[in-house]
């Protein structure tokens, strides 16, 4: 009997039938798409976008050479030169970083010591030559002059957890 | 409008004289292929879109209010790529290939009748020249298959030619039902024989359930679309048969498909639905209803698409053999007992 | 010269040229396709003759189906031209021999019937069924020789598959049937496990 009941509900495609009825809900159903430039997901305080390198309240830049971002890197996607500076200080020469190796695990702005080195909220950038998401030292500090107010906002929010 | 169409081609004759006929063959042929063309275009949009709402998105909206023209971009896009030959490929049939997949799927619309008499050819071998042409499309296919020498597209091939020759034996039996049903094998008449006087409960689908169900499923197997979409399968043989066309080659095995699509759904509309006929007798029949059948079939196409994996090959096979075809037959002896008694009603 | 001949002309020349390219091509695909050809061209002479149910029936049977599977087979095929010539001028006696034996079987039937070339199809009205009268054909007069084609040739296919048919002991095949039959209940199976009590959280 039940062998029958299941040749009868194979043929009569009751089970498909029962799929289409699914996807037909489905089609009348609100749509939950994010239309992206008019419309954006929130973002987290801890988003991980494009770095930035920040200074002090005074205009001095934080980053002391320690190198424990490039050591701690991954993809080796940064590159720092030590020298001396006129006063006495430890200072990058050279601060590089190459966004196209970049991953974005956000590592460098854990190791940093004096929070030198930051990721921004900033996910809508682009290169047109090659070359162009090599980010050297200046313009890592121009990102984090013009971000300063966020990046501020977000170390402030995060720091509650640590 | 028939009046304006008779009179046009009364003034046409008297203009042209002889040469008239061909002039006027070839116009009703753009009559019919410029508005197929046009629906493919905008089946591909409607694709996307329904595809797009049964999964929550809103599909292409952003060329053209509501994505409306996207399907001219597209086009466009298509247009001005390379068409690209691989080495070692047979060049002419590779070239060949994507026109011998459109030329049966256009042709077939010859003996299709939009309205009463509103068809370029009333032959009286309609429902077999339909067969016929239906069964061509698997050379664009194969050729292109075998023409491109690259492995993926040579599994693709094969899988189509087997699957379209299995399911076209269903398919033929099916539509010995109808022409059981009808007496005549002349398009024109199957429709007109399905006009008892009660509109819906006229139509061939009632008597003729299970092979309306099996036409239209071994048409979405013969069309190559989802779930039967093996000649392309993207996770398993990269695109199938056409994996190494680019530019206007791919677009024309694209037409193919849509125009094939179509036409399943026109031929599933004037066999089972009635063509032209309205449901309900106090409403006039007209092309409007033929229309209307015809899309609500295309949506089944692309409702099955979005609802049902794809089938495996051996099930496939399984489905076309040990299924179908046996149920075409028995039916096939059904409907022609039943005939002979008092109770057939159509 | 009416524009029936024009066409059957165009049509005759064309089916001699795919039949002779054909047995010439070197390709063995494109002999097939040749093949194809072939088949459309004659379908278009028989066209022409207001056979359309033949016509239409040649295209159906033959290039939609027939010639598929020829494709089928000769694309899977690994031909070596070369070792398929080796033997050609050794046995090409033999072929003409049975090449004239053909001509002559030909010459010897058509022959047989006087003024061949004399006979004009027939013309019908529109309206004249061409399928109709060959099914009043078949099953009237000729039914005693339709029937006996239709068991010949359920002889060859119960013969082609018995002599393929080979079970293999050792072979495993998946049964769909029994795949599809297969309810949840038959493979997954709801086991309670009872939620275990909350340890204390041991605090330093």
């Amino acid at each position: 009997m039940s062998k029958l009941v299941k040749f009868f509900k194979s043929f009569l495609l009751l089970e498909l039938l029962k799929g289409m009825s699914v996807t037909g809900r489905y089609f009348f159903a609100r749509h939950i798409t994010v239309e992206y430039p008019e419309e954006k997901t929130p973002q987290g305080f801890r988003f991980r976008g494009l770095h930035a390198q920040r200074r002090y309240a005074n205009g001095e830049e934080r980053c002391i050479a320690c190198k424990l971002c490039e050591a701690v890197c991954p993809a080796l996607a940064i590159k720092i030169e030590v020298a001396e500076r006129e006063d006495g200080s430890r200072r990058t020469s050279l601060y590089d970083i190459d966004l196209t190796k970049c991953i974005f695990c956000g590592f460098c702005e854990e190791s940093c010591p004096v929070d030198a080195i930051v990721e921004t909220r900033v996910f809508e950038y682009h290169g047109e030559n090659r070359g162009d998401l090599y980010y050297t030292k200046s313009m890592l500090l121009a990102n984090g002059d013009k971000h300063e107010a966020q990046i501020a906002r977000d170390r402030l929010a995060d720091a509650q957890y640590r | 409008m028939m009046e304006l169409l008779q009179t046009l081609e009364q003034t046409g004759l008297e203009l042209l004289g002889p040469f008239w006929m061909p002039v006027w063959t070839v116009i009703k042929i753009f009559a019919i292929v410029l508005p197929v063309m046009g629906g493919v275009a905008y089946l591909t949009l409607a694709e996307r879109k329904i595809l797009g709402f049964m999964q929550l998105r809103p599909g292409p909206n952003r060329v053209g209010y509501w994505g409306l023209l996207q399907p001219l971009a597209d086009g466009i896009k298509l247009l001005l790529k390379e068409l690209i030959i691989p080495a070692e490929a047979n060049k002419f049939l590779f070239v060949a290939a994507p026109v011998l997949a459109l030329a049966p799927a256009l042709a077939a619309w010859a003996v299709i009748p939009f309205g009463e008499g509103m068809v370029i050819a009333d032959v009286n071998a309609g429902l077999l020249y339909l067969l016929a042409m239906t069964s061509l499309g698997v050379y664009g296919i194969i050729i292109a298959g075998w023409a491109s020498n690259s492995k993926y597209a040579f599994l693709g091939a094969l899988r189509s030619s087997a699957q379209i020759v299995s399911y076209e034996l269903a398919m033929g039996f099916a539509l010995v039902c109808v022409l059981l049903a009808a007496q005549s094998m002349n398009v024109g008449d199957i429709v007109r024989g399905q006009n008892n006087g009660y509109g819906l409960m006229g139509w061939y689908f009632i008597p003729l359930f299970p092979m309306f169900v099996v036409y239209f499923i071994a048409g979405v197997a013969e069309t190559n679309r989802a779930p039967f979409d093996l000649a392309e399968d993207e996770s398993a043989i990269v695109a199938g048969f056409h994996t190494e066309y680019s530019g206007m080659g791919f677009a024309l095995f694209f037409l193919a498909e849509y125009a094939n699509m179509i036409l399943i759904a026109a031929l599933t509309t004037v066999m089972f639905l009635g063509g032209w006929l309205s449901p309900v007798p106090f409403l006039p029949d007209s092309i409007v209803w033929m229309l209307a059948k015809m899309s609500f079939m295309l949506f089944l196409f692309l409702w099955f698409r979005a609802t049902f994996p794809r089938y495996r090959y051996d099930q496939l096979m399984r489905l076309g053999w040990k299924v179908f075809i046996p149920l075409t037959l028995v039916w096939v002896v059904v409907v022609a007992a039943w005939m002979q008694t008092p109770y057939w009603l159509w | 010269m009416t524009v029936e001949t024009i066409v059957f002309y165009l049509f005759a020349a064309l089916t001699v040229f795919a039949g002779l390219r054909v047995i010439t091509a070197r390709n063995p695909m494109h002999a097939v396709l040749f093949l194809v050809l072939a088949f459309v061209a004659s379908a278009g002479i028989w066209m022409l003759l207001e056979a359309e149910f033949l016509a239409i029936t040649l295209v159906l049977v033959y290039v939609g189906a027939v010639m598929v599977l020829f494709l089928f087979v000769v694309m899977m095929l690994d031909i070596n031209l070369v070792r398929l010539r080796e033997g050609f001028w050794r046995w090409f006696p033999v072929g003409l021999l049975l090449a004239g034996l053909m001509v002559f079987q030909m010459i010897w039937v058509l022959g047989g019937m006087d003024g061949i070339s004399g006979i004009e199809p027939v013309k019908h009205a529109a309206d004249y069924s061409n399928t109709k009268e060959l099914g009043r054909l078949i099953y009237t007069d000729y039914v005693y020789a339709f029937e006996l084609a239709a068991v010949l040739l359920l002889i060859a296919m119960v013969a082609a598959i018995a002599l393929t048919l080979r079970r293999r002991k050792d072979a495993k095949s998946q049964v769909v049937g029994r795949q599809i039959a297969v309810k949840r209940n038959d493979r997954v199976r709801i086991v309670s496990v009872p939620a275990e009590p909350k340890q204390p959280v041991v605090t330093e």
